[in-house]
């Protein structure tokens, strides 16, 4: 008999009994039905790696969407007095909307329009929740991009352009390196909040960390374990990314040497 | 080389440039004075359109640049500009600071740049920097790799906007000096300054500016030993 069915076997003694069950003993019970039980922590991790797939996915379109709003609107804002460009006045008229609607409601009642209303017939779950994140990640990412643009000094686009080159080379390699390096805590933040934000896909009953531990919570009638476990989990990889993006910062500083 | 013909530039209601006209010839080192907010580095802004003028024409070399259809990149390419506060990229080495653009514009292959970075660099004694960044130098260092920058796409003009006045007095000197082996070399120069001793030593003319017009312009001898209007007369008394 192994250390489990040992303890188990004693758990349904002492409850047979109605006798008093030991502190220790009815931990490693729930922790044994949470976690071990068929093979439950295989539905953590699965979980887990579905919260992350949600995350990378948000992420890539957030930024792709946050750097095309940033570009549109510091461009228009760019822009000399007297000489405006009426495309270029809508799409920054669009991106602003953008950025308003979505900065202006919850993201859990963006997650249910998305799930319920405009692709109730989707099966695609994960589909459904990394376009509604990404689209939400984007209007707090072009924010913070537009932001790290502003915050370079005119004067780095001026000697850029002084010496012949045109706007988006000087943009590529002047002004958005020194961009990226100013926002990198900011955008870290970002994408941290976006995979603790992930919890939120179980509204739309998408199989993430989440709903793993909710749904064994369910069959095991023990909330502590399930819970407390995930937030664990949930803790343990924004460590990991917190660390990650400090020895990004750390290359990025490079130049600050003196 | 440079012609400017009614040149007009407002910022909202306020008229910095009042109609102005001048030229510029090939090898002049002009010299532009005056007190602050005369429109004097506003006027230099303008000649490679980092300020769009109001009104008024600019013509480089037989180009009107001030056509919105002139590519003003390629303008630009040719005229050099040092600025006040360097602006040297403070996220490159002091070797891609300088071979960026004429690499970027396709001008030189990144090896034939490093080498004209390298035979720069040697001219203003800052070889041993090349792979510095920046922040590690000083004011003066900082604004000779500017001059070195603009160089490095060979321009035919060479535009200086306050070069020296953000820098430590005791740091003037060394910039000034590569100025002047510049101007000694035939460079066509024009030059924002507060510097009356180069103005005097190195300008072929010296203009002075006021309330967005040139007040008075002069070869610098005759600019400075008997300045005509009056408020020349008062403005030298206070600086020199």
């Amino acid at each position: 008999m192994g250390f489990w069915e040992s303890v188990m076997a004693q758990y349904a003694e002492l409850n047979a009994a109605k006798a008093s069950i030991p502190f220790h003993i009815s931990m490693l019970h729930d922790f044994y039905q949470s976690f071990i039980e068929g093979d439950r922590w295989l539905q953590y991790l699965k979980g887990l790696g579905v919260s992350i797939e949600v995350t990378i996915g948000a992420l890539i379109l957030g930024i792709i969407l946050g750097v095309l709003v940033a570009v549109v609107r510091t461009l228009h804002d760019q822009q000399r007095p007297g000489q405006s460009n009426h495309l270029l006045s809508l799409l920054n008229a669009l991106c602003k909307f953008y950025t308003t609607v979505i900065r202006g409601t919850p993201m859990m009642v963006q997650l249910l329009i998305m799930g319920f209303v405009i692709f109730s017939a989707s099966r695609n779950l994960v589909g459904v929740a990394v376009l509604t994140m990404g689209i939400n990640s984007g209007a707090y990412v072009s924010e913070i991009i537009r932001g790290g643009i502003m915050s370079i000094d005119p004067g780095q686009m001026e000697a850029g352009r002084s010496l012949g080159m045109g706007y988006v080379p000087v943009m590529r390699h002047v002004v958005i390196p020194q961009a990226i390096k100013n926002i990198l805590p900011a955008l870290g933040n970002e994408f941290i909040t976006l995979f603790k934000d992930t919890s939120l896909v179980t509204v739309i009953g998408l199989r993430d960390l989440t709903k793993a531990a909710i749904q064994i919570q369910a069959k095991t009638y023990q909330a502590l374990m399930p819970f407390m476990g995930i937030a664990v989990m949930y803790l343990l990889v924004v460590m990991f990314l917190t660390w990650l993006l400090g020895i990004l910062e750390r290359r990025l500083r490079q130049s600050d040497r003196r | 080389m440079i012609d400017v013909k009614n040149l007009s530039k407002s910022f909202g209601d306020h008229l910095v440039l009042d109609n102005i006209s001048e030229h510029i010839y090939p090898g002049e080192k002009v010299v532009i004075i005056g007190p602050s907010g005369s429109g004097k580095s506003t006027f230099l802004r303008c000649l490679n359109l980092l300020e769009a003028p109001t009104s008024g024409t600019i013509t480089f070399e037989g180009t009107a640049i001030t056509d919105p259809k002139v590519k003003i990149d390629a303008i630009r390419q040719q005229m050099g500009m040092v600025f006040q506060h360097f602006n040297l990229f403070p996220n490159m080495t002091i070797q891609k600071n300088i071979t960026l653009a004429p690499v970027q514009t396709g001008l030189m292959k990144q090896e034939e740049a490093d080498e004209t970075a390298i035979q720069l660099l040697k001219r203003v004694g800052l070889e041993e920097k090349a792979d510095s960044y920046p922040a590690q130098l000083s004011g003066g260092q900082k604004q000779r790799i500017a001059i070195v920058r603009a160089l490095a796409m060979r321009p035919k003009v060479m535009l200086f906007d306050e070069p020296t006045s953000a820098l430590d007095p005791e740091m003037v000197g060394e910039v000034l000096e590569v100025m002047e082996q510049l101007a000694d070399e035939g460079m066509t120069m024009v030059v924002v300054t507060h510097e009356m001793g180069f103005a005097r030593e190195v300008g072929s003319r010296v203009l002075f500016m006021e309330g967005g017009h040139i007040l008075e312009q002069n070869e610098p001898h005759e600019f400075f030993a008997h300045p005509k209007c009056e408020r020349l007369q008062s403005f030298l008394d206070k600086v020199l």
